[in-house]
């Protein structure tokens, strides 16, 4: 099919102007990162020199590298966790045939309709009676379980061949093993997807870490950005800037690496 | 003959069936146990919470959240008499009908853009879903800047115009519609890559048939495009109006719920009444609407797209 | 020794009864038994029963004379081999051999040597270090045969292995199993839908039809005596020819529209008068040289093969085919001068579809030669 070259002209043009819109938050947050605090308050737009000063000084006055530390640790901790559990639940849902498994399944989709902010009241009890509070445990257990995940994996587990399953029961290999050994070198990119999903997703959170973090040991870098804001107040945009850039850095270049698969594999996972 | 036969048979009958009954057991301990450290989170940290706050919401409770009266539907009722919750179900409705939609069509026209195969539509694709990547919290601070009333991009802007500068932030007729304008913007990237993927997979012989047809672009767009993504489309839809119904974070960052309660949506309203106000019982009471209205959208949204969804 | 015995093996589900019913059969250790029928007969659900992939509803199967039934398929020690091939597609060729005896806890050493045995055996040699995707359709089955090989289990299962190959190498893979087997002395219970396959492999052969046994013989047995119109018109290509016909006034009328007088020792025990269908063999209706030629037919169609020529004529409304040896220059529309004799003819009910009498004259001018 050819595009006319004056549709063509029209669509980059549309797409041009859309994606100045699209980015110019991000965008000026970027130029304002590298601009002395005077350019800023004077409303400039293009900056007339560029300082690093903001990154020095967010990590000087602030413990960002701590956070930035923590928010690796949760996210990692909450991925694996999500890929273990999810690829276990998904191979039951494929691989076996127990009495109750559609029953189990049905409870996985009714999980879905609980929204996690409806129970956060009782959890946030839970973790604390636990002594969870500004712990690791309490930060990434509650997030293991993934309904969505199941059902992503579950999605890619289906397109194994059943005989592949049958060929080993023949040769006698366990399920656990054939598990371990095909369903997860098979279903690499689907795993791959629902890591960076469930990375980014851990990385970004927002309610759960205010509630359950009350000091700095274990207090991921959202709540720190939280504090850096409301404590610098209106005069201090440049370092501020500093730290939002550096909290978006990593999840915008895992995303820009992933793009491709995330948006098969999430439209997939969702539709099926 | 044929008597020894049967006899045999009988016999292995039994056996058959108790091995059979054990093979039965065997396969379902090992479904279970796939499945185990699943069905125990989600009991920990889902089932059990949700049953402990209709509990508590019949409830009154002390700092720590322990019960202490048994006061009945008589949260209920507070909550339902008082303007303050009233005014957060309000602003959340309203969130609602302004970031669904706007998210939708946005992202929809975005990913209509980005499905043609142009050179370097590769790099409009990512700028697209880049907000994705963007937390809350680094939005919240982005656009908290664009907001500022004096040195804030959008005021300058209007300046130039020579329109007034606008209290986005701070004027009660604007702040619901300034954190509304920040959400759509987050939730974009997210939305733009599960329609451009659905609309990828829309089989190409569709347009290579009606192109010989002779079809317009926009009668192509409505007649193929909107018809076929309409499973995508009814998915993000279902979606977005959970995500609006459990904002809180860019509320936190921006505005604290404020001016005026303007901006106090139910989540907000419900963990200030918890984590502020330490009134568990009441703040269940709340939990609890939030869980039935997104029950009753689930359910609505899945009889709905039911009939009108067109499902390949 | 039989080495698999099946005793009224019944196969239902919850929504369909009787997929498989009343299988009595017994198969020979070292044999080639080929099961074969159309689609949905249910050839694939007894071989996945005898593996063990499927449950038993009723019945007893016997392998090695003990009772199998409640083994599940790792302790029925056997092999097989797949449609689809089911190779691991991340694994190499080597690791794809060598998965099954990890499970079975074979020595290191004792894996190395089956699998240079079986590798040279099957030409993979020089592809072990390969992916199943970096292999032709026929190396990808030569390593689900090696697979199977490779697993020193008496007992092979074939399910449809060669479908998914294009003719020329089916033929050739066709010989290659067949060797493979005798060879190594394995039990086979081969399951396709292709009676040509059925007839060129199998020493013996059961056509399936419906969940039901159709007929169990030899592919020479089955050709010449088909127990019932089913395997009649399944076994043999071109089709067999068939015709409803009725015995009156010493004439065999077929269709209506041929006559053929007959003598009591041309239909010698048939009593019955009415109600018949023959079959008669494309080869058997010969080109009628001019003192010979009992018909004149008009052809509809001519298909060239090149050593041999296929005539299609109009019998009623049934549609014969006549199959001639080297090249005939006929045309549509041509009377032809035909022979056909009630001595080839096979004899069936055409109420119950059973046999009556099969063709009394097979042996004679197309004589199955003993070497």
């Amino acid at each position: 099919m050819t595009v006319p070259a004056y549709q063509k002209i029209v669509f980059y043009l549309l797409l041009t102007v859309s994606s100045v819109l699209i980015f110019a938050p991000a965008i000026i947050a970027f130029s304002m990162s590298f601009m002395s605090n005077q350019d800023i308050m004077t409303g400039k737009i293009i900056p007339t020199s560029f300082t690093l000063d903001n990154y020095v000084q967010v990590f000087d006055r602030f413990p960002l590298f701590n956070f930035l530390l923590n928010s690796l640790i949760v996210s990692i901790v909450i991925m694996i966790g999500q890929l273990v559990l999810s690829s276990l639940a998904a191979y039951a849902f494929v691989f076996l045939e127990f009495k109750g498994r559609d029953i189990l399944f049905f409870v996985f989709i009714a999980t879905m309709m609980v929204p996690f902010e409806a129970s956060i009241i009782p959890n946030f009890q839970t973790i604390r009676d636990m002594g969870w509070i500004n712990t690791y445990t309490g930060l990434t257990l509650p997030f293991f379980a993934m309904a969505f995940g199941t059902f992503l994996l579950r999605q890619s587990f289906k397109q194994i061949p059943k005989e592949l399953k049958e060929a080993s029961e023949i040769a006698g290999i366990g399920d656990f093993k054939f598990y371990l050994t095909v369903v997860l070198p098979m279903a690499r990119t689907s795993l791959v997807t629902l890591g960076v999903y469930g990375f980014l997703t851990s990385w970004n959170m927002y309610l759960w870490p205010l509630l359950s973090t009350t000091d700095d040991t274990t207090r991921t870098v959202q709540i720190g950005l939280r504090q850096l804001q409301s404590q610098e107040q209106l005069n201090e945009w440049g370092v501020i800037m500093a730290g939002a850039i550096i909290v978006v850095l990593p999840t915008l270049i895992l995303l820009f690496l992933g793009q491709k698969k995330l948006q098969k594999g999430l439209a997939e996972g969702a539709l099926k | 003959m044929s008597d020894l036969l049967i006899e045999a048979e009988k016999d292995y009958t039994g056996e058959f069936l108790k091995a059979k009954k054990v093979q039965r057991t065997k396969s379902f301990l090992k479904g279970v146990l796939f499945l185990l450290p699943s069905i125990i989170l989600f009991s920990v940290f889902l089932f059990y919470p949700l049953f402990k706050t209709i509990y508590l919401s019949f409830f009154l409770t002390d700092s720590s959240g322990a019960t202490t009266v048994f006061v009945g539907m008589n949260n209920f009722k507070a909550i339902f008499t008082s303007p303050l919750f009233l005014k957060s179900l309000e602003v959340t409705f309203l969130f609602v009908l302004y970031t669904v939609p706007g998210t939708v069509i946005v992202s929809l026209f975005l990913a209509v853009l980005a499905n043609e195969k142009l050179r370097g539509i590769g790099i409009f694709r990512t700028i697209f879903s880049s907000t994705m990547g963007i937390s809350v919290a680094a939005a919240s601070v982005f656009w908290m800047f664009l907001f500022h009333p004096t040195i804030g991009w959008l005021n300058q802007i209007l300046e130039l115009f020579g329109v007034e500068a606008i209290g986005w932030l701070t004027d009660p007729d604007w702040a619901l519609i300034s954190v509304s304008l920040s959400t759509i913007w987050m939730n974009v990237g997210f939305t733009f890559l599960i329609l451009l993927g659905g609309l990828q997979s829309i089989d190409s012989y569709l347009y290579e048939s009606a192109d010989i047809d002779g079809a317009s672009y926009f009668y192509k767009l409505r007649r193929i495009t909107i018809p076929m993504l309409s499973p995508t489309l009814f998915f993000v839809i279902t979606v977005s109006f959970i995500n609006a119904f459990q904002t809180f974070g860019q509320v936190d960052m921006l505005t604290r719920g404020g001016p005026q309660n303007e901006t106090n949506v139910i989540v907000y309203s419900i963990y200030q009444e918890a984590f502020m106000n330490y009134q568990h019982g009441a703040a269940s009471a709340q939990a609890i609407i939030l869980f039935v209205i997104i029950l009753l959208l689930t359910l609505v949204q899945f009889k709905l797209g039911e009939r009108k969804v067109h499902y390949q | 020794m039989q080495h698999v015995e099946m005793i009224d093996l019944e196969k239902s589900y919850d929504n369909q009864k009787n997929v498989l019913n009343g299988i009595n059969l017994a198969i020979e250790e070292g044999e080639f038994f080929v099961l074969v029928g159309p689609s949905g007969s249910g050839k694939s659900t007894l071989l996945r029963m005898i593996a063990g992939l499927e449950d038993i509803t009723g019945g007893i199967l016997k392998i090695n004379d003990k009772v199998v039934n409640h083994l599940r398929p790792k302790d029925r020690n056997l092999s097989m081999v797949f449609q689809n091939y089911a190779l691991y597609p991340h694994l190499t060729v080597e690791q794809n051999i060598l998965f099954g005896l990890h499970a079975k806890k074979v020595e290191k050493k004792e894996q190395q040597k089956r699998l240079i045995e079986t590798a040279e055996m099957m030409g993979l040699t020089e592809l072990l270090k390969r992916k199943p995707k970096q292999l032709s359709g026929g190396q990808r089955q030569r390593v689900a045969l090696a697979r199977s090989v490779v697993s020193h289990a008496p007992l092979c299962l074939m399910d449809e292995p060669l479908s998914n190959l294009d003719a020329k190498l089916r033929a050739h893979m066709r010989i290659e199993i067949r060797r493979l087997q005798k060879k190594l002395g394995l039990t086979m219970i081969y399951v396709t839908h292709d009676q040509v396959e059925a007839m060129t492999m199998g020493d013996r052969i059961m056509v399936l039809n419906d969940g039901k046994i159709q007929q169990v013989g030899d592919p020479i047995t089955l050709y010449n005596e088909p127990a019932n119109l089913f395997v009649a018109s399944f076994i043999g290509s071109p089709k067999i020819n068939l015709g409803t016909a009725v015995i009156r006034d010493h004439h065999l009328i077929i269709e209506d529209s041929i006559h053929i007088p007959i003598t009591t020792s041309d239909i010698g025990n048939i009593i019955q008068k009415d109600d018949l269908t023959i079959g008669i063999r494309a080869e058997h209706i010969f080109h009628g040289e001019e003192d010979k030629k009992t018909h004149e037919l008009e052809v509809i169609n001519v298909e060239h093969l090149g050593n041999e020529t296929l005539l299609t004529f109009e019998i009623g409304k049934e549609l014969w085919t006549a199959k001639w040896l080297g090249q005939w220059r006929a045309r549509v529309g041509d009377k032809v001068p035909v022979k056909i004799s009630v001595e080839h003819m096979s004899f069936f009910d055409s109420k119950t579809t059973e046999l009556i009498k099969p063709a009394s004259n097979t042996a004679k001018e197309q004589e199955v030669v003993a070497i």
